[in-house]
């Protein structure tokens, strides 16, 4: 009996290899191909800066996740606290010493890496309240205290990112965490009032938006209303998404952005590109990867034993959900532009990191789906 | 310690909030499809339009400018391949080494080179930068032979206008310059055509058939990135070259004209007396149309501007001068017709002692001693004033004006086809009235019986009247352009009461020319072939005081700007009249010994170049 609950819970190498959940993995792979691709006609259909390193990266953090899927669930479990301290700490140390780029004080120098805080907080503040509401108990769970600290956990470093100033990433951590939220079963009511709240307060909060991220409000209202300003980069997305019709240019063929009328082609307008080359047929099956790379992390949640598990896989997948159809939707002129990268489409190396680290400790959730933590 | 029921509720709430947002993801899913779906396949035929709008650009390239051609064929206004230098800045490595070298190369002055630098900071990058845009054929060569040290140097060929007869037909074709902003305005045409370096014409016929002739551009499409930059050429679609113009002009005549003009100001004007058609229209001084078409040197414009013999001005069309005497065949013409006089009227011309007195002013004959009694055809012959102020006394200044505005003085000879033509001035009772306030003195009916005071006329308007007297009293209308189909209903048709009246002008002017005491007998051509008729005229620019008269300085001996006009209207040959002339040499003193030689000169090539030009005709109909 001894022996067997052993064998059980330490799980040898092999037992563990067997328990990687192909098909997750396949479609990261085909996914990350896709993305190279892709990289590779942002370059003009060479092979430069942008294309090499995405390779480089998705090769690294690829097998960066595979490592992670082999560490016990419970260490991650243990490190949930910790790590959120940790990548607190690097966002005030970005906010002292980051580097500056475009305005906006977003990334720390490793010396081997620079490192955007704010793109991995998306995933530790995840791991964060799971950890907490792992704990906490049921009857709980509504209770003044539970709520305060959660929306504590979500507002510092959201804050901490909007003074960066970084209207979007902090919007997606944001999300993150009430997905978490969610999922813990904090009362539906909360969120309808919230809702009703900030619906009541969103003059007041443009009123503190910055003149440029209003003139997007205002662009997306109306991308006619300047478009060879700040209309621009919807205006073209959308031609550019459109032109591509049913069966796409073709790859490489993008006249949208070989010609350069699309703007961060490598980044957030990634999938513009993807569309444009690919088409509807094209948009759809990488929809399709999406959703069952999406699927896959929710059912790996389902057949996981412990409540942290199940609440972290549900709460990622919703979040990586939620971050392609931002994305999405902002491309295809559906949502005003808030910088939200394409989960491992678009170029970034945090982005990635984060994704894999994510997507890593999902798959370790698959490989100590036994494993309970108390 | 967690319990197991704590823990149930807990995964009991999340599995039914999962399934609940996996609902909700479903359904947004479905949203960003259908809005790819609406994007990608319905608008699909918008967005391409929107795409291939953004990529594709045209560039129209200057058209190619018809021709004008003389009625022989010969090209008076063409095109020419002109040698110009471009750089495209971008292409260059060293731009500041390769501008100094071209600027050695093509010995630039350092005026010109700081043009050019500046014109280069004006322009991006990629856009051409024309640094000459007409090259001698040594430079061009020299610039060829140095290529390998001037990259991104393009020496270029480029068809630009080229007038081969140089000065000989300016005032009849204008000249072509650089479009400005003015013609961009007045001329659709030129508005919707227009690109930079287009040359449009500024006078003449070159401005008014600058529709026929500007053609059509040539247009190259091209796919361009988001910064304007030219990456492949798609298309390219050949424009028209402009019409071709043929002329009636001969250039012969033309040539010989304008060397009969030479160092002097004037005009001459040739017609074919039965087709109106313009045998030759020349105004000097003239200028060399050629230097505007790269845009004329300030001090050649300056040279040009302020020269007092006016070479602007086109004199065969725009100088109202005084007739003087070329008008008396008219007011004979118009006295008989109307009956007041018949050819034997007469009349004592008593020279300067007695003169003509009217109302305290005296009216003398330009010969001291007077003519004696004189007749009609005598009063045409020696141009007595004399008899002429009796006649437009008899006559009345209005029946005079009824005729000659039927030969066609006071209006446009060339209807709208040069807006510079002036219209003259024929004045008669009424017209005073209006214009001035004033009535009519009997003093200016006098005066403009020997063509002088009001009345005015082109050299143009003269040729046309005298024309119109030489066929026999039949109205024309003057063609510049050759096979113009204008049809006019009165064309032919007869101006006289009478047709012996014409008869008897035409007999008094060839006494004028070929009979002895003839005002211009001694320009007379004797073989019958060549022998024309004509009247002199000499028309004052100021009025003759008594001191002058007692001085009877020679024309030499008087201030230019106070020499009077010489002028001479002739038809010939006589025996069957087919060209009639008008020639007018201001301030050239008189119209016998300054007009009335080069009419002699005149008819000589004409009545030769007549048997070439029937020739040309003949065979021009055998070939069709």
């Amino acid at each position: 009996m001894y022996q067997h609950t052993r064998f059980n819970n330490k799980n040898n190498f092999f037992q563990k290899f067997g328990n990687l959940d192909y098909i997750l993995l396949s479609c990261l792979l085909i996914l990350g191909f896709i993305s190279l691709a892709t990289m590779y006609s942002t370059d003009g259909g060479e092979i430069l800066f942008h294309t090499r390193s995405h390779f480089i990266k998705f090769v690294i953090f690829f097998s960066m996740m595979i490592v992670i899927s082999f560490i016990n669930i419970k260490f991650w479990f243990s490190l949930g606290y910790l790590s959120y301290a940790v990548i607190l700490g690097m966002l005030i140390w970005t906010i002292n010493f980051g580097i500056t780029a475009s305005g906006s004080k977003r990334w720390i120098d490793l010396y081997f890496l620079n490192i955007q805080p704010s793109e991995l907080m998306k995933i530790f503040i995840i791991l964060c309240l799971a950890k907490y509401f792992h704990r906490v108990k049921a009857q709980h769970v509504n209770s003044f205290y539970a709520i305060c600290f959660s929306l504590v956990i979500i507002f510092v470093p959201m804050s901490l990112v909007i003074i960066q100033p970084d209207l979007g990433t902090s919007l997606l951590i944001a999300i993150s965490g009430i997905v978490v939220l969610w999922f813990a079963g904090l009362n539906h009511k909360y969120f309808f009032y919230s809702c009703l709240l900030s619906i009541i307060s969103l003059p007041i909060i443009i009123s503190f938006l910055k003149p440029y991220q209003k003139l997007r409000v205002l662009t997306f209202l109306n991308p006619d209303r300047d478009p060879l300003g700040a209309g621009y980069q919807i205006i073209q997305s959308k031609i550019a998404v459109g032109s591509g019709g049913f069966t796409g240019k073709g790859f490489l063929k993008g006249t949208q952005s070989y010609l350069e009328f699309l703007p961060e082609k490598h980044t957030d307008f990634i999938f513009t590109l993807f569309s444009e080359e690919f088409g509807f047929i094209g948009s759809v099956l990488l929809l399709l990867i999406y959703s069952i790379i999406i699927y896959r992390v929710i059912r790996i949640g389902a057949l996981s034993r412990s409540y942290f598990a199940k609440l972290f896989c549900y709460s990622f997948g919703t979040s990586i959900f939620i971050y392609i159809v931002i994305n999405m939707s902002m491309v295809l002129g559906l949502l005003p532009i808030v910088g939200s990268p394409l989960p491992i489409m678009s170029y970034g190396g945090s982005s990635m990191l984060a994704t894999m680290i994510g997507f890593g400790i999902v798959m370790s959730a698959k490989t100590h789906s036994q494993q309970s933590i108390a | 310690m967690i319990n197991i029921s704590d823990s149930a509720t807990k995964l009991n709430s999340l599995n039914r909030r999962m399934f609940i947002l996996a609902t909700a993801k479903i359904i947004i899913l479905g949203g960003i499809v259908s809005r790819l779906f609406f994007l990608q396949v319905k608008e699909n035929k918008k967005y391409l339009t929107l795409s291939d709008k953004n990529r594709i650009r045209e560039w129209k390239l200057p058209p190619i400018r018809g021709e004008f051609q003389d009625y022989f064929g010969n090209t008076i206004a063409g095109n020419f391949e002109a040698f110009q230098l471009h750089i495209i800045p971008e292409e260059v490595e060293d731009f500041r080494y390769v501008i100094y070298r071209v600027k050695e190369l093509l010995e630039l002055s350092e005026k010109q080179f700081k043009k050019i630098i500046k014109k280069k900071n004006e322009i991006k990058p990629w856009e051409t930068l024309i640094v000459s845009d007409n090259l001698s054929w040594e430079k061009f060569s020299k610039i060829n032979n140095h290529l390998y040290d001037l990259n991104g140097v393009k020496p270029v060929i480029s068809i630009s206008r080229d007038y081969p007869y140089k000065e000989n037909f300016t005032h009849v074709l204008g000249y072509v310059s650089q479009a400005n902003e003015n013609d961009l305005l007045t001329n659709e045409n030129i508005k919707e055509k227009f690109v930079p370096g287009l040359k449009v014409g500024k006078t003449g016929l070159e401005k008014s058939f600058e529709q026929k002739l500007i053609g059509s551009n040539s247009v190259e499409r091209y796919e361009v990135n988001a910064y304007g930059r030219r990456i492949s050429q798609l298309a390219f679609q050949k424009g028209d070259k402009g019409e071709t113009i043929k002329l009636t002009i001969d250039t012969k005549i033309q040539e010989l004209s304008n060397e009969l003009l030479k160092e002097k100001a004037g005009s001459i004007c040739v017609m074919d007396i039965y087709t109106g058609a313009i045998i030759a229209m020349n105004s000097s001084p003239s200028f060399d149309p050629n230097s505007f078409v790269f845009g004329i040197s300030q001090d050649e414009w300056q040279l040009i501007r302020n020269n007092p013999m006016k070479p602007l001005v086109n004199k065969s069309l725009s100088g109202n001068y005084s007739p003087g005497s070329t008008i008396k065949p008219l007011v004979a013409l118009s006295a008989l017709e109307n009956e007041i006089i018949r050819p034997d009227f007469t009349v004592q011309c008593k020279g300067h002692k007695n003169p003509l007195e009217l109302y305290g002013q005296t009216y003398h004959c330009w010969k001291k001693k007077g003519h004696g009694f004189v007749n009609l055809r005598e009063a045409m012959k020696q141009s007595c004033d004399t008899y002429f102020y009796e006649v437009a006394r008899r006559l009345g200044v209005d029946r005079l004006s009824i005729t000659a505005k039927k030969f066609g003085l006071g209006q446009k000879v060339f209807k709208d086809i040069f807006d510079n033509e002036k219209i003259g001035l024929v004045p008669n009772t009424e017209w005073k009235k209006n214009a001035l306030g004033r009535n009519w003195v009997l003093g200016e009916t006098i005066i403009t019986g020997i063509g002088q005071g009001f009345i005015q006329t082109t050299p143009i308007q003269l040729c046309l009247m005298t024309a119109q007297i030489a066929n026999g009293g039949y109205k024309v209308y003057p063609q510049i352009v050759a096979n113009d189909d204008n049809q006019y209903s009165d064309k032919f048709a007869p101006l006289y009461k009478k047709s012996q009246n014409i008869k008897i002008i035409q007999d008094a002017m060839f006494s004028s020319t070929n009979e002895v005491r003839g005002t211009s007998y001694r320009s007379r051509l004797d073989d019958p072939k060549y022998q024309f008729a004509g009247k002199t005229g000499t028309s004052q620019v100021k009025k003759i005081t008594e001191q002058d008269r007692e001085l009877d300085l020679k024309t030499f001996q008087i201030p230019y700007q106070e020499r009077d006009h010489a002028l001479y209207v002739a038809f010939g040959p006589y025996k069957s009249p087919r060209y009639a002339l008008s020639i007018i040499i201001e301030h050239g003193g008189s119209g016998g010994t300054v007009a009335a030689p080069l009419a002699k000169k005149l008819f000589r090539m004409i009545v030769d170049r007549h048997e070439i030009r029937k020739n040309y005709d003949n065979k021009k109909y055998l070939n069709i």
